[in-house]
């Protein structure tokens, strides 16, 4: 005799609307990481698959300050910014710049190069073991929202989703820096001539991006854990994310991050046997019917 | 490099001595390895499985110019197709490579329509999402795939009836060298026929091969299909050589090795391939088993190497080598 199978159950409200708020966090984590790469991708045409590797190193820099160190919060995120950029710079001037007009199969090629001494290198360091970033109190304890409470750290999450995305927006479309940066990925030549030093202006963006990065590895740690593989493991979620967004579109990015967040999450909590299936079977068919990404900028 | 591949210096007039030599090559090579190497013959049996990949995606990126991180989809296809038709009574080795080899043709065919939608960077992305959605099928149909188990448990029947697969691993290690050298000389044929010369007409010129009227696509897919044939029949032979079926045979990381090793020996060539292959799983072999984490910094540090200082492979820097050496020896 074979029992029979639980019927399918659909969610209450109360178990939707914590998938909800669960999936809202998790795309603004993925954005403040992928935006970065996004910028990258879409504007100075880097295929730049050791993005996730910068967001590794901010999350062992902040682990190390929070947990080793036990300084505050604030203090360990500003700390793994700083650092992560600080080690990508060397790395920009070196590696990235001969590679900026080369073929996507270089690009590709080197990036995973570096990822792999990345990881290499942290964990001799470091130590192969999970690192964990301890919360503040005042993230860790749940905030009342009237019809529902939520984790702190979801709200900050969130909140800072939010202002990335703003501050991005303002300083691409409405500063002297952006109109530069878009001048020199219209027509690198002409920007030259028009007295804009756009070795600068890449080596600034591409900093802005890696300080992203490194700030959505912390930020991000309660749903990509850092661990010794994050930057192989993660690798191809922020490239896939990026590619449906569209390279170079903050909105795409957004879109994209929002949409796979919540599909993955709502698989995870409803039909946690099939993995990732449902987040690839949503990718192929997104690539499929937009190739360029749902707010694709420019031709990849 | 000139354009479709034609290579000065008198290269183009011998191809088929070229051949012959780099068969015989392959021989010697394998044949110094069973005589060396006794107690290793299952690793040298995976390297020729692993290299019948890296010659399979070396059609794809190399004489068609597509990147691909998810060739591993077809292999995983073939290893599956033989494991299954395997545990289901079907026990003759060339039949069961022949299986791989259909259901890897199949999964290329599938895969070249989709990856063939899309250009650049979101082809890579569809060829990574291929390959996940594969590995994550193979892990839900537990009934069909032994899910995270894997399969196991396979019997292939004796080589010609004669030669068992037993635990020596020299029948397997013959049969696999075997089929190498046949795959290899079938495709140094493919590559230099009409049809492999509009494939590397495409990689180089797309625009100019269509204004001579031949459109891309059906070419395309048909080297997928090919591509997925060989990629198959490497998963078959590593089926049958290890008899265990696992979800590492159709991932991202196998994917990406393979494109590594590839681009280390060179892409495009063939031979390149094969040196790839060889080269990196034997030093992984070796500083691996010392530690995981320092192979991992060596394979970054030569990709980069590679990418900055050596774009043409192992391959292609012994092949200037030698261009430099010969032009100074005959001003």
């Amino acid at each position: 005799m074979t029992l029979p199978s639980p019927p399918f159950l659909w969610p209450s409200m109360q178990t939707a609307l914590s998938i909800a708020l669960d999936a809202l966090a998790y795309g603004m984590a993925l954005f403040i990481i992928c935006i970065g790469l996004s910028l990258t991708m879409g504007l100075m045409r880097v295929v730049n698959l050791a993005h996730g590797a910068f967001a590794m190193i901010g999350g062992y820099i902040a682990s190390y300050a929070a947990r080793d160190l036990a300084l505050g919060y604030a203090f360990a995120i500003t700390l793994a910014v700083l650092g992560t950029v600080l080690i990508a710079i060397p790395l920009e001037r070196l590696l990235f710049r001969r590679i900026y007009d080369r073929s996507e199969l270089s690009q590709v090629l080197m990036t995973i190069g570096i990822t792999f001494c990345v990881i290499g290198i942290t964990n001799y360091v470091f130590g192969p073991t999970l690192k964990t970033i301890p919360l503040p109190a005042e993230l860790a304890r749940p905030v009342d929202l009237g019809f529902r409470s939520i984790a702190g750290h979801r709200l900050f999450v969130i909140a800072s989703g939010l202002v990335v995305a703003g501050g991005l927006w303002f300083l691409i479309e409405r500063t002297g820096f952006g109109i530069r940066l878009r001048a020199a990925v219209e027509n690198a030549p002409m920007a030259r001539a028009l007295g804009v030093r756009t070795e600068l202006i890449y080596a600034a963006s591409f900093a802005l991006a890696i300080g992203l990065a490194a700030f959505g590895g912390v930020a991000g740690a309660e749903f990509l854990p850092i661990e010794p593989y994050y930057a192989l493991r993660y690798m191809v979620t922020f490239l896939v994310v990026v590619s449906v967004g569209g390279a170079g579109s903050i909105g795409g990015a957004l879109a994209a991050c929002l949409l796979l967040g919540s599909i993955d999450i709502t698989a995870r909590y409803l039909m946690p046997e099939f993995g990732n299936f449902f987040f690839y079977l949503a990718v192929i068919l997104v690539v499929c019917l937009f190739p360029r990404g749902l707010m694709g900028r420019a031709k990849a | 490099m000139t354009a479709l591949g034609l290579k000065p210096d008198g290269a183009q007039a011998r191809p088929l001595l070229r051949d012959l030599a780099s068969i015989a090559l392959i021989a010697l090579a394998g044949a110094s390895g069973y005589w060396l190497f006794p107690d290793n013959l299952s690793f040298l049996t995976r390297v020729i499985s692993v290299a019948l990949l890296v010659l399979s995606l070396d059609l794809v990126v190399g004489y068609c110019g597509i990147a691909s991180l998810g060739q591993a989809a077809l292999y995983g296809a073939g290893a599956y197709a033989a494991g299954i038709a395997c545990l289901n009574g079907v026990t003759e080795p060339f039949l069961l490579i022949l299986i791989g080899a259909a259901a890897g043709a199949v999964t290329g065919l599938m895969m070249g329509a989709v990856m063939l939608r899309a250009h650049g960077l979101p082809q890579l992305v569809l060829s990574i999402a291929i390959v996940q959605l594969l590995h994550e099928a193979a892990n839900k149909l537990a009934w069909l795939t032994g899910g995270s188990d894997g399969l196991s448990g396979m019997l292939p029947a004796p080589l010609f009836g004669l030669f068992e697969f037993d635990l020596w691993g020299r029948a397997a290690y013959l049969f696999g060298l075997g089929l190498l050298i046949v795959t290899f000389a079938l495709l140094r044929l493919l590559v230099r026929s009409p049809f492999g010369m509009v494939c590397r007409g495409l990689k180089e010129d797309p625009l100019r091969v269509s204004a001579l009227g031949i459109s891309a696509f059906p070419v395309l897919i048909r080297m997928f299909a090919i591509s997925g044939a060989v990629a198959g029949m490497g998963g078959a032979l590593g089926a049958i050589a290890t008899q265990v079926v696992g979800l590492d045979s159709v991932s991202f990381e196998l994917s990406a090795n393979a494109l590594v090793m590839l681009v280390l020996g060179g892409l495009g060539q063939l031979t390149g391939a094969l040196i790839g292959t060889v080269v990196f799983m034997s030093i992984e072999h070796v500083i691996a088993a010392i530690n995981p984490f320092h192979w991992m910094t060596l394979v970054g540090a030569i990709l980069v190497a590679i990418v900055l200082f050596a774009p043409r492979g192992l391959s292609g820097t012994l092949d200037e080598l030698a261009r430099l050496l010969r032009r100074e020896g005959r001003p």
